[in-house]
């Protein structure tokens, strides 16, 4: 075979993710409970925090703190954003009760924690740049836990240039990389199996 | 603002305090929604779809 990176990677692929587990149309009989549905749910609502925080971004604050439209795009992404997090919570304490690192899906669990991390450090730097009172109250008290911690020198919450960057660049990109990586990897490994129904004296399910 | 909801919640926030423990009613009504969500989540059945995987009948 050829040696060539592009086939290295193309053979690794098609073995670990073809097609028919990307795209999955069946699913094992225990998915079928709405706790499973909580994953889709954040990944909703992600979409709508996107998909509004795109026409913030090309609307702008003047239009976007006065105008009807405006303010109900506004209220869209910030609601968005309280059922992200909700959602969220509930797929957490679903996939912790049900032990969902099993059978070789640390890095599944693990990336859903690192984003979730990512998700707090995002929402905080949407609180910073609101341009209101509220802001300028959390910037202040947040820029002395962040001296305290020692990284006042890389994070200047007062600054809103820098927090509205981060807000809208690099923050979401991580996050949306995160998202990605954790989603493929559950198609690729498969939903974890209940516990009580992995083989006996194991605790690896089937990959 | 204007409206019953900006009217509701135009006013400081109700706090709660029980020895160190301090929240607001607002907060803990979430936290309680949530658990009652998860709750909800995992007992309320799953409403049973068609069986795709069916051959057709002839
Ligand atoms: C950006 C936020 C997140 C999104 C969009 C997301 C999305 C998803 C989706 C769509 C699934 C598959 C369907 C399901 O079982 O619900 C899933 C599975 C999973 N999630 Fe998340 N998730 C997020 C955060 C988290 C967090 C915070 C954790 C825990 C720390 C986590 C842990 C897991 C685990 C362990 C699985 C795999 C379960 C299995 O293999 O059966 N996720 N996630």
């Amino acid at each position: 075979m050829s040696e060539m990176w592009t086939a290295k990677l193309r053979t690794k692929w098609q073995k670990e993710l073809p097609i028919e587990k990307l795209l999955p149309d069946d699913q094992p009989a225990y998915v079928a409970s709405w706790i499973y549905v909580f994953g889709v749910l954040t990944l909703s609502a992600l979409a709508m925090i996107i998909a509004s925080g795109i026409v913030l971004a090309f609307e702008g604050p003047a239009w976007y703190h006065t105008s009807d439209a405006g303010k109900f795009t506004n209220s869209m992404h910030f609601w968005s954003v309280q059922l992200f997090f909700v959602f969220m919570v509930i797929h957490l304490w679903g996939k912790f009760w049900m032990a969902a690192w099993r059978g070789n899906r640390f890095r599944t669990w693990a990336t859903g924690a690192v984003a979730f991390i990512s998700s707090i450090a995002t929402a905080f730097t949407g609180y910073l740049v609101q341009t209101n009172f509220d802001s300028q109250w959390i910037s202040f008290e947040a820029k002395d836990g962040f001296n305290s911690m020692g990284v006042g020198a890389f994070f200047n919450v007062t600054n809103l240039g820098q927090m509205l960057l981060l807000h809208v660049a690099f923050l979401p990109l991580i996050l949306g990389v995160l998202t990605v990586v954790h989603v493929l990897m559950v198609r690729k490994r498969g939903v974890v199996p209940p516990i009580d129904a992995e083989p006996a004296l194991s605790n690896r399910g089937p990959q | 603002m204007t409206g019953w909801i900006s009217e509701f919640m135009n006013h400081p926030a109700t706090y709660l305090k029980i020895g160190w423990l301090q929240i607001s009613v607002s907060n803990l009504l979430v936290i309680l929604l949530m658990l009652a969500t998860f709750a909800l989540a995992v007992f309320l059945p799953f409403p049973k779809g068609h069986d795709d995987t069916q051959e057709p009948r002839t």
